[in-house]
């Protein structure tokens, strides 16, 4: 239904917008920024900075533009005197509640209280710091809770209860001594999502940082300083079409070879994609999931790619871990390749290698560190890097990013097919492994039945549970994709009803990471989702078992042994509620 | 008992909380607003220092509230009735009023202790009720479309309860309950016309002071100064009137009792009344305080604070300096506060 057009005046200058719009996004809309810091699309209004105050004629007090409705006909003025008195204490009010840590913040470039401060010209020192005794409270090796930074907004309140019905964070105690804590209740876990993370907006949640570490090594790289070390990066299939976004680049615009570009120029020797992982990922889990339902193993499967999704089942439901497919996840597949296949390949020791991903992800910091990950000794993975730390570097070292000339990935392990393309989205995994599947199945019987399926259109889309019935390979197999963890109950209690489920923890799957540009909104989400669903479309290849080289990678794991060949392909899961 | 709503328009009867509305008003709004479940809330939580008056109901007139509440779920077909009780109130008077509740489905609640001062705030109490963190919810929704459990909810106040069992039963003569206190003798309640001005009220009761006094009236805490000057005008909000005689109080003193109640009872939801009243508290410790600071902070309160408590937190201040110090305490009133 299209809604009805008002006309509002905003300082004076008239302003349409449709019947519904909020004065902050009208105002947006025709480029006047009204500062906000608790206001995000993903949450009701919560209302309680008080930064976007304006004055709307006919009210006697000031109102917050995030809560307020336009409604037709009304005058409202953002930079009055005494909307820029008020503004201005509140900012300054909340500048004091931030200790002011940015030399080693992640953040700093896009932070938006020391933009603020800029624009409206007001100290940040106004106040004394009165948060400097809070305590950081760090969630496995994932994710932490800065105390001294928080500025009592409530996104991180309102991520982990409302948006992924987690309920791990809770406030304690009221007024200035009000704190944000992890809760006491035994029953109640982190998965290390990082929602809580991606949803602040001044890094108080944030990712427990590795990037302290890879600088180190890669400067001595750079001054010929770390001998026989190799660095290798690999990028995560749904940094592409985020990553630019930190660099004043469109929504959704796709930059994967800008990546590769800012990785050497960072100083990496080699950089792979994880996209050639997801491809090992989609052959080995289509695979089980053709012996599951020819055996009459365990159903449904679940895919396991998603690491808060197996944190969420190791803590809340260890009865589904029969469940999971023990298929490793992409950066693992492909980390683990790194450290054999190519290793052998290019004679290197593997443990000269250090591994690194750019994920869009914080639990793949918990993921990668899980010894049984390990292949003879060796982690597939050393350290995990979220876009945005990743994007700090790349600002931090002076790169400018945009006019990066792009590069190719390194080969054998930089091609990729699309159904590789598209696991950063929600249905994504399922789609990949369902064209694989079906080609499995059918085996050389490419007739009647068995025509070539690509696209799978019902387990796409930002719905939160996705639920299809699919010929695949004349098989009927019911599915479910669930899109974001605060949607898992009802699939959970009605497991028969499915033969194959997806879950991803996180909204729209990982395009709405935890460790994605800030901010992540449903319109964002759509935007990074449109341009994978695009990508697929344009690859020449566009279902796993074509890609080549993975075959080749494959192949030369089955002749080095079941041991080799399960030590990189698979793994295993055991309760856990201690992260 | 169906004309209850025609004679609450004629009684003209507004909220006796402090907040003043209407109240046959906002007994329509719940009435018109659609719900199977609809809630009858007796707000008794009485947490402004200063107010005594709805204690002083529950002890003499408990039977008129409950009268009260059960008229207005007989017009609502509301159920459950909810005594929502400061815990000192419920600890003295549960037992009382759950026996002349009887059967009548109307349940006593204790308010936690820690829900202090803004459990009384009409949406913290819902949320209190529910279980969850005391503080003002986001409006709109108002609780008569959308209060406890998403209900209509009707919250009156304990004294408005009361006024509606005398309305209902032709016995309202337009009187109120004014609780004095401070520099007196005769402080407690009283019940007297709701049309007397603050003197006749101090006068009638033979507490008119012989020294040099102000009075605070609406709350020892939200509630404005008035100068001996300004007395020949009705009560506001809950009907309090302290008595303060003017050589007994430093300016400072009075000023930190009244940020300290707010800093202390502020519930961390908004921004200028968690961090405005803690850096007010810091600035009157200062051996020299930035007076131009503390009103900007103030002003700021005023003007955006997320409920009604919140930016009520200057009016006592600004009222004093304004009416009572009035250009004699130099460093204070040499600024607009």
């Amino acid at each position: 239904m299209i809604k009805k057009q008002i006309q509002i005046t905003i300082n004076g200058k008239t302003v349409k917008c449709p019947e519904g719009t909020t004065v902050l996004k009208a105002a947006k809309k025709v480029g006047i920024e009204i500062p906000a810091l608790c206001q995000h699309d993903d949450f009701c209004v919560k209302a309680n900075c008080r930064v976007c105050v304006v004055e709307i004629k006919g009210s006697s007090k000031l109102q917050t533009s995030c809560s307020t409705i336009a409604r037709d006909g009304m005058e409202i003025i953002t930079d009055s005197e005494r909307v820029k008195k008020a503004r201005n204490m509140n900012l300054e009010l909340i500048f004091a509640e931030h200790i002011e840590k940015c030399a080693d913040c992640i953040w700093r470039f896009e932070c938006p209280l020391l933009h603020y401060a800029e624009k409206y010209k007001i100290l940040i020192t106004t106040f004394k710091d009165r948060k400097g005794q809070r305590q950081t409270y760090k969630f496995g090796n994932a994710v932490e809770i800065d105390g001294s930074q928080c500025i009592d907004c409530r996104n991180c309140i309102a991520a982990c209860s409302d948006l992924q019905k987690i309920n791990y964070l809770e406030i304690k105690d009221k007024g200035s001594n009000q704190e944000i804590v992890p809760t006491k209740k035994k029953d109640h876990h982190c998965i290390l999502c990082g929602q809580c993370a991606v949803h602040c907006p001044v890094s108080a949640a944030q990712e427990q940082s590795n990037w302290e570490v890879i600088e180190p090594a890669l400067k001595a790289k750079k001054e010929h300083k770390n001998g026989k070390k190799i660095l290798v990066a690999q990028i995560a299939p749904s940094i592409r079409v985020s990553i630019g976004e930190n660099f004043g680049l469109p929504y959704g615009k796709i930059v994967t070879g800008h990546i590769v570009a800012a990785l050497k120029e960072l100083g990496f020797d080699y950089v792979f994609d994880v996209n050639f992982g997801a491809d090992m990922t989609t052959m080995v889990e289509a695979a089980e999931l053709i012996e599951r339902i020819e055996k009459k193993g365990t159903m449904p499967m679940m895919t396991s790619c998603c690491p808060g999704w197996v944190n969420y089942v190791e803590a809340y439901h260890p009865e589904l871990i029969p469940h999971l497919t023990t298929s490793r996840s992409p950066h693992i597949h492909s980390g683990g390749a790194i450290k054999t296949y190519w290793a052998d390949l290019m004679k290197i020791n593997p443990r000269d290698i250090t591994v690194v991903s750019i994920m869009p992800c914080t639990a793949k910091k918990y993921e990668a560190a899980r010894a049984e990950m390990k292949i003879k000794g060796n982690f597939p993975v050393d350290y995990v890097l979220t876009t945005r730390e990743f994007s700090f570097m790349i600002k931090k070292n002076g790169i400018d990013f945009a006019k990066l000339k792009p590069a190719k990935a390194d080969d054998p392990l930089g091609g990729y097919s699309g159904a590789a393309a598209i696991y950063g989205a929600s249905g994504g995994v399922m789609e990949s492994a369902l064209r694989t599947a079906h080609a499995l199945g059918c085996g050389d019987d490419t007739a009647g039945l068995c025509k070539e399926r690509l696209e799978f259109k019902s387990v796409r889309g930002l719905a939160g549970v996705k639920e299809s019935t699919l010929q695949v390979a004349g098989t009927e197999l019911r599915v479910a994709v669930v899109n974001g963890i605060g949607n898992i109950d009802p699939v959970i209690n009605n497991l028969s009803a499915y033969d194959y489920i997806e879950v991803m923890a996180c909204p729209g799957g990982c395009i709405g990471g935890g460790g994605q540009p800030i901010p992540t909104n449903e319109e964002i989400r759509k935007k990074r989702i449109a341009a994978l669903y695009a990508h697929d479309k344009d690859l020449k290849i566009r279902q796993a078992h074509k890609n080549l080289d993975v075959l080749k990678v494959l192949s030369w794991l089955h002749k080095k042994g079941h041991k080799m060949e399960h030590g990189v392909l698979h793994t295993k899961y055991k309760k856990n509620t201690k992260l | 008992m169906i004309n209850i709503l025609e004679k609450l328009k004629d009684s003209a009867l507004t909220g006796r909380g402090g907040g003043c509305f209407n109240t046959a008003e906002k007994w329509s709004l719940v009435k018109l607003s659609e719900g199977v479940e609809k809630y009858v809330i007796c707000n008794a939580s009485e947490g402004e220092p200063g107010v005594k008056k709805d204690r002083y109901i529950l002890e003499h007139h408990a039977g008129r509230v409950i009268d009260g509440m059960k008229i207005a779920m007989d017009f609502l077909g509301a159920s459950p009735g909810i005594v929502y009780l400061n815990p000192d109130y419920y600890f003295k008077f549960k037992d009382r009023l759950k026996k002349i509740i009887g059967p009548t489905p109307i349940k006593v609640f204790n308010k936690p202790r820690q829900a202090g001062y803004c459990g009384g705030e009409e949406t913290s109490a819902l949320n209190t009720i529910e279980g969850k963190r005391t503080e003002p919810r986001f409006r709109p929704p108002y609780p008569p479309t959308s209060g406890l459990y998403g209900c209509p909810t009707l919250v009156n106040n304990v004294e408005t309860l009361y006024a509606v069992s005398l309305i209902a039963r032709n016995e309202y003569k337009k009187k109120r309950f004014y609780t004095l206190s401070g520099d007196i003798i005769k402080d407690g309640v009283y019940e007297f016309p709701e049309s007397w001005t603050i003197e006749t009220v101090l006068k009638e009761t033979n507490n008119w002071p012989n020294f040099e006094f102000f009075v605070q009236v609406g709350g020892d805490a939200s509630g404005e100064i008035l100068n001996h000057d300004q007395l020949k005008q009705e009560v506001t909000g809950s009907a309090s009137i302290r008595v303060y005689s003017v050589i007994k109080y430093d300016p400072i003193t009075l000023i930190k009792g009244w940020i300290d109640f707010f800093a202390s009872e502020s519930c961390g939801k908004c921004t200028p009344c968690r961090e405005g009243t803690y850096r007010l508290h810091e600035i009157l410790n200062n051996k020299e305080p930035d007076w131009e600071m503390f009103a900007r902070i103030l002003d700021t309160l005023s003007d955006t604070s997320f409920c009604g408590l919140g930016c009520s937190v200057p009016n006592a201040v600004r009222s004093y300096v304004r009416n009572v110090l009035n250009n004699s305490h130099e460093s204070i009133s040499n600024i607009r506060l």
